[in-house]
C-alpha cells in the first residue's frame, strides 16, 4: 500500500501501511517509484465506464488457547502433527465439543459491528475429500450463522466515509496443511492446524474499488486486534481473505458475473489481485466475451489470477446440520456478559483522541489504527502531556523507525516512559529539537533514558549571551543583509537563522534564535 | 447350576460371596468361546490374556472388599466400541488393521466397574444390516438354529449371550440393532433414550440415531449393566446431564394400573401370524399383572422406514468419509494418485451394503435433492415423534412385536435389501424419536424366539426395566437356552 497514501489527509488505515504481516505504521510514505503491475495507480481512467463490485470473505483465526472442537493447542510453528489429538486426526469414534471461548469471540465481533447475535445457530458439515481434511468434512456454519447482519464504516482517501454491510460471520474449523515439498513426489500432511477456530466474516458486495476493499480489510484487521480475538498475523495465515469480484457498466441494475479469488494473505495482494482481475474481466467484456463464474487463484509471484475451477466443476458440499453438535443457543445474559468485556472500539477511540487531545483526524486515525499504538500514545501523554507533540514524535519518528527496522510497536526499543521523559525535557527547554533527535537515537540504541543520555553527553542549549554575541557579530559583519531585511525582505531572516545555528554548532534553540534575531534586526 | 447358566446378577452375587473367583468364571467363559464359537462366529477378537489379567485384578479387589456391583463379571464388547490396544474393526475390512489409541467411554466405564472383557463381538459392517451377514468376518449364526441369522447389527452380541459364551454384552442400536437380534435370539435388549449413554469412542453410523445399550439374559441384568453404561460425558456434545438413577431400584414395583398401548399399525399386514399370537399371549400375561390395554394409533408409522433410509444413510455418507486410506485403516496397494487412493481404498475396504448406503446418503444430500429427501425426512421424523408424544399422553408403555418375523435363513434376504430393511419396521421409529425401547423374550414360534417390544417415554428406562422384570417373574421364556450349547 505504498501508493494510495500520498501526503493528503489520509483515511484511517491507509496511513498505516502493512509492509509485512503484522501491523506497522508509517505516515511518511511516498509514492513508490517501483510500482508493481496491478497497483492502483495503473488502473483508472481507461475504465471509467465500468464499475467494480467487490465482496470479501475474511477468515480470521481466533486467538483461543485450544482448537474449536478439541483440547489440542493451536500454537503456531510446532513440529508437524504434534498438536493434533484424536479428534483432530478424525479417528473413528471421536466427537467434537465446541470451544466456548470461540463462541464468546464471535459474539464480541458481532457486537462490535452492531450485528444481531443469533439466539440459535447451527453447525453444519461441509463435505469434501482432501487429504488434509481429516474427517472428510469441515464443521462450519451454513444456514444459521452465529453472527447476522452488521456494518462497518470505512474512511476513504478523499476524507469521506462509507458503510460496508456485513452479511454474516460464522464459526468454522480450519483444515490441516498439505506439504508437497521434501517428500519425493509424495505429499506430507500436517494436521496441527486442523481444527483451528476461524471466524469467517462475509461482507456485502458493497465495495467499488480495490482501495475500498483494502480499507475494509484493514478496518476489520484493526477491529479484530482491538477485540483481541485474532492476532492478525497474516504471514502465519491468521488473517486471510477471498475476494468476490465482478464488473458492470456504470448504472447497470444487475451485478456482473463474479469470480472468487482465493486465499489472499496480504493487503498489497488483495489490491493487486482485484485490480488484475478487474482488468481481466473488462478486457473480456470489451472484446465481446463473457465472464465465467469461477474460482480463481491469485499467484503473487507471477502476478496473475488463474482458474481453479468453474461453476460447473464447483463442488457440491452436501451441507447438512452436524448431528454431533447441538444447536448453539446464546441467550441475552451470554451476550451481556460479552458486551461487558468489549474494549473501546477504534472509531470511538479516534473521536476521543480528537476531542480530548485536540488531534487532527489524520493523526487520530493513525494512532487509533492499532490498539497497541493507541495504548503507547496514551501512556506517553499521561506522563508528558503535550499530546500534539507526542503524536508527532510517535507518528513520524518512532513509527518511521519501527517500519524501517521491521518492528512492531510492542517491540519498540524505546518504551513509552522513555519517550515521555524525553518529551518532558524538550518542552521544558532543557534540550533543543535537534538534541531531542540525538536523544531519541541514543534511546533507540539502548543507551538508557533521556536524562541519562542528556547528562552523559552534556547536552544543553547554548545560553542566550553566547547566542546574542553571535547575532551581534553577524549584524555588524553583514550590513548589506541587514539593510535588505529592514527594507522588507523577510526571507533574509532565514540566512541569519542559518548562520546562527552554524556558528553555535547547532546548540542554539531555533525558537530562541528567531526571537532574538527579530528583536535585534528591528533596532 | 453351571456357571454359564447364571445371570450377571447371580455371577456378581457368587463373586461377592466367594463361591467362585473371577478367574474361574472368566476361564469358564473363555473355554466356552473356544468350544462353541467356531460354530457361531460371534467373536472377532478374543482377549483371553487381558481378560485373565483383569480377572486377577478383580479377584484382588473382591478379596479386599473394595469391589463394585459387577467387579469380576465377564462381558464382551461389540466391536464398534474403541478399545485401547485391541483391534476395533467395526466388522469391516476397512478397519481390520485398526487398533484404537483410546477407549470408548462405554469401555472405560465397564473397566472402571471391574467388568472383565472377554473379547470383541462380530457385527454387521459399520452396524449396517439386520442379519449380521454384512460383516467382513463372515456371518454370525443364530444358536437357536445355526442355519439362521441372529439378527443385526449386534448379531455377535446376541449370539454370544444366547449361547452363554458371555453372560452379557454391549450392543448399539441405530434402527433396531439391539432389539431385533435380542428378539431373534431370545434375549433382553435395551436401547436407552438418545443421549443417555455416551457415544464417545463408538464408531458412528448415524450420529443422531446411534445409541449403545445392554444385551442380557434378564431385565435385572440389563438394569445392572445400564447402571454401568450411562452417565453424562463432556466428550459427547449430545450426552445428557441427568440425575443418576439406580435402574435396579424399581424392578420390583407393581404393574397394577399400568396403561399399555397397542398401536394398530404394529399388528397390521406384514406381521407373521404366529409371531402375532405369541405377542397376544404376552399381552394377556400383562393383563394378569394388573395392566390395562388401550388400542392406540401411531399414524405415521408407515413413514418411518423411508425416513430412516434417508436420514441414516445421509449421516453415514458423511461419517464414513474419514475412512479414506490416508491416516488409518485400509489403504489400497500402490495408489497411482490421490483419486486412485480414495477410490480403491474405499472401493476395496467397504462392503456392498456400506457402499449402497453411502451412495443413497450422498444422493439424498446432493444439491437439488436435499429438500426433497433429507429435509423432508427430518420433517417426517418430527411427525413420528409427535405420534409418540400424543400416545404417551394416554399410555405408560407401548407394546408390540420387535420384529415381524422370527429369525430367517442365512442368505434368505441377502439379495433383497428392501425386505431386509423391513425387518426393522417396528424398531426404527423409536430411534427416529430418540425414545427408549426394549425387547424381551415372549415365547416361541416354530421353535424360534419371539421378542416383545416395549417402548417408553423419554428417560423411562427404569419403568421399562420394571415392566420387563415383572413379566420375567411370571414367565420363563428368558431362561430358555438353545440346544447344543448347554
Amino acid at each position: 500500500m505504498e501508493v494510495g497514501i500520498h501526503y493528503a489527509p489520509a483515511p484511517q488505515g491507509s496511513g498505516a501501511r502493512i509492509v509485512k504481516p503484522g501491523w506497522r505504521v508509517d505516515a511518511i510514505s511516498v509514492v513508490n517509484p517501483n510500482l508493481q503491475p496491478g497497483d492502483s495507480q495503473q488502473v483508472g481512467t481507461d475504465f471509467m465506464e465500468w464499475e467494480t463490485v467487490i465482496g470479501l470473505e475474511i477468515h480470521t483465526q481466533l486467538a483461543t488457547r485450544s482448537k474449536i472442537f478439541s483440547g489440542a493447542s493451536i500454537a503456531f510453528g510446532a513440529e508437524p502433527n504434534t498438536q493434533a489429538c484424536a479428534v483432530d486426526l478424525g479417528l473413528p469414534g471421536v466427537l467434537p465439543v465446541l470451544n466456548k471461548e470461540a463462541v464468546r469471540m464471535a459474539i464480541k465481533f458481532g457486537l462490535a459491528v452492531g450485528a444481531q447475535i443469533a439466539p440459535k445457530s447451527i453447525f453444519a458439515r461441509k463435505n469434501y475429500f482432501y487429504p488434509d481434511l481429516p474427517k472428510g468434512y469441515q464443521i462450519s456454519q451454513y444456514e444459521l450463522p452465529v453472527v447476522g447482519k452488521g456494518k462497518l464504516t470505512i474512511e476513504l482517501e478523499d476524507g469521506s466515509s462509507k458503510t460496508i454491510g456485513i452479511t454474516r460471520a460464522h464459526l468454522e474449523e480450519d483444515a490441516g496443511k498439505s506439504l508437497h515439498e521434501d517428500f519425493h513426489g509424495m505429499t506430507g500432511i500436517d494436521l496441527n492446524r486442523a481444527g483451528t477456530p476461524l471466524l469467517e466474516i462475509v461482507s456485502e458486495p458493497d465495495m467499488r474499488s480495490a482501495k475500498e476493499a483494502v480499507a475494509y480489510m484493514k478496518k476489520i484487521h484493526s477491529l479484530v486486534r482491538y477485540l483481541e480475538i485474532c492476532d492478525g498475523n497474516m504471514q502465519e495465515g491468521s488473517f486471510r481473505c477471498d475476494a468476490n469480484v465482478s464488473v458492470r457498466k456504470k448504472g447497470a441494475p444487475e451485478f456482473g458475473t463474479r469470480a472468487e479469488l482465493k486465499n489472499i494473505n496480504s493487503f498489497r495482494f488483495v489490491e493487486r489481485a482485484i485490480n488484475f482481475e478487474v482488468e481481466r474481466q473488462i478486457d473480456i467484456l470489451e472484446s465481446g466475451g463473457k465472464v465465467v463464474q469461477e474460482t480463481r487463484l491469485y499467484d503473487a509471484n507471477k502476478h496473475e489470477t488463474r482458474s481453479m475451477r468453474s461453476k460447473e466443476e464447483a463442488m457440491d458440499y452436501r451441507y447438512f446440520p452436524d448431528p454431533d453438535l447441538l444447536p448453539l443457543a446464546i441467550n441475552a445474559q451470554d451476550i451481556q456478559a460479552v458486551r461487558e468485556t468489549l474494549p473501546e472500539l477504534p472509531d470511538a477511540k479516534k473521536q476521543r483522541f480528537m476531542q480530548a487531545f485536540g488531534l487532527s483526524d489524520y493523526d487520530a486515525a493513525i494512532l487509533t489504527g492499532d490498539r497497541d499504538l493507541a495504548n503507547y500514545f496514551e501512556t506517553v501523554v499521561k506522563t508528558a502531556g503535550e499530546a500534539k507533540l507526542a503524536a508527532n514524535w510517535i507518528i513520524s519518528e518512532l513509527s518511521g523507525r519501527l517500519n524501517k527496522e521491521d518492528k512492531l510497536i510492542t517491540d519498540s526499543p524505546i518504551s513509552a516512559a522513555h519517550l515521555a521523559g524525553m518529551l518532558q525535557r524538550l518542552t521544558a527547554g532543557a534540550i533543543t529539537s535537534k538534541m531531542a533527535k540525538e536523544v531519541f537515537d541514543a534511546m533507540w540504541n539502548g543507551e538508557g533514558d533521556a536524562d541519562t543520555i542528556i547528562e552523559k553527553r552534556g547536552l544543553k542549549p547554548a545560553d542566550n549571551s553566547a547566542v546574542e554575541k553571535i547575532i551581534d557579530e553577524l549584524i555588524a559583519n553583514n550590513a548589506g543583509q541587514v539593510e535588505q531585511y529592514r527594507a522588507g525582505k523577510d526571507k533574509v531572516l532565514g540566512f541569519f537563522v542559518g548562520q546562527v545555528m552554524k556558528l553555535s554548532q547547532g546548540k542554539a534553540d531555533p525558537a530562541q534564535v528567531n526571537k532574538l534575531l527579530l528583536e535585534k534586526l528591528k533596532k | 447350576m453351571s456357571l454359564y447358566r447364571k445371570s450377571l446378577a447371580e455371577l456378581a452375587a457368587g463373586l461377592h460371596t466367594k463361591q467362585f473367583s473371577s478367574v474361574e468364571v472368566t476361564q469358564h467363559f473363555l473355554d466356552r468361546i473356544a468350544k462353541h464359537d467356531k460354530t457361531l462366529n460371534s467373536f472377532v477378537s478374543i482377549t483371553a490374556e487381558q481378560a485373565l489379567a483383569q480377572a486377577k485384578q478383580a479377584d484382588a479387589q473382591l478379596a479386599k472388599g473394595s469391589m463394585a456391583a459387577l467387579t469380576g463379571v465377564p462381558l464382551a464388547q461389540k466391536d464398534i466400541f474403541c478399545t485401547q490396544g485391541v483391534k476395533t474393526s467395526c466388522g469391516s475390512k476397512m478397519l481390520d488393521n485398526f487398533i484404537a489409541p483410546y477407549d470408548a467411554t462405554v469401555v472405560s466405564k465397564c473397566k472402571q466397574a471391574g467388568l472383565v472383557m472377554l473379547g470383541k463381538l462380530n457385527m454387521d459392517e459399520f452396524a449396517m444390516g439386520s442379519s449380521n451377514e454384512t460383516s467382513y468376518y463372515g456371518p454370525v449364526k443364530n444358536p437357536w438354529d445355526t442355519t439362521r441369522v441372529p439378527g443385526g447389527s449386534s448379531g455377535g452380541s446376541a449370539a454370544a449371550v444366547a449361547a452363554r459364551l458371555t453372560p452379557a454384552a454391549t450392543g448399539t442400536d441405530t434402527g433396531g440393532s439391539i432389539r431385533q437380534p435380542a428378539a431373534l435370539c431370545n434375549l433382553t435388549g435395551l436401547k436407552p433414550t438418545y443421549g443417555l449413554v455416551s457415544r464417545w469412542g463408538m464408531i458412528a453410523f448415524a450420529s443422531s440415531l446411534d445409541q449403545a445399550g445392554p444385551i442380557t439374559q434378564t431385565a435385572e441384568d440389563a438394569a445392572l449393566l445400564l447402571n454401568t453404561m450411562v452417565g453424562f460425558d463432556d466428550k459427547d456434545s449430545t450426552s445428557l446431564n441427568r440425575p443418576t438413577v439406580n435402574y435396579t431400584a424399581s424392578l420390583k414395583d407393581s404393574l397394577q394400573g399400568l396403561r399399555i398401548g397397542l398401536p394398530k399399525e404394529y399388528f397390521a399386514a406384514g406381521l407373521n401370524s404366529d409371531v402375532a399370537k405369541v405377542i397376544e399371549t404376552a399381552i394377556a400375561e400383562y393383563k394378569k399383572l394388573g395392566a390395562t390395554i388401550t388400542d392406540i394409533s401411531l399414524p405415521n408409522s408407515h413413514l418411518s422406514v423411508p425416513a430412516y433410509y434417508v436420514i441414516a444413510p445421509a449421516e453415514c455418507s458423511s461419517n464414513l468419509s474419514r475412512f479414506d486410506g490416508v491416516r488409518f485403516g485400509y489403504r489400497c496397494n500402490d495408489p497411482k494418485d490421490l483419486n486412485d487412493l480414495y477410490q480403491r481404498s474405499r472401493g476395496e475396504g467397504f462392503g456392498a451394503e456400506v457402499k449402497r448406503r453411502i451412495m443413497i446418503g450422498t444422493y439424498a444430500l446432493s444439491a437439488g435433492y436435499y429438500d426433497a429427501y433429507y429435509l423432508k425426512a427430518q420433517k417426517v421424523r418430527r411427525l413420528i415423534s409427535d405420534d409418540f408424544k400424543r400416545a404417551f399422553e394416554k399410555v405408560d408403555v407401548i407394546m408390540g412385536p420387535t420384529s415381524p418375523n422370527t429369525a430367517f435363513k442365512l442368505g434368505e434376504h441377502s439379495d433383497d435389501p428392501i425386505t431386509m430393511y423391513l425387518c426393522d419396521i417396528y424398531t426404527i421409529a423409536v430411534n427416529l424419536a430418540g425414545l427408549p425401547g426394549m425387547s424381551i423374550p415372549a415365547g416361541f414360534a416354530h421353535n424360534l424366539p419371539v421378542g416383545l417390544q416395549l417402548v417408553g417415554n423419554y428417560f423411562s428406562e427404569a419403568k421399562l426395566l420394571n415392566i420387563a422384570h415383572q413379566y420375567q417373574q411370571v414367565t420363563n421364556w428368558h431362561t430358555q437356552m438353545p440346544k447344543g450349547f448347554e
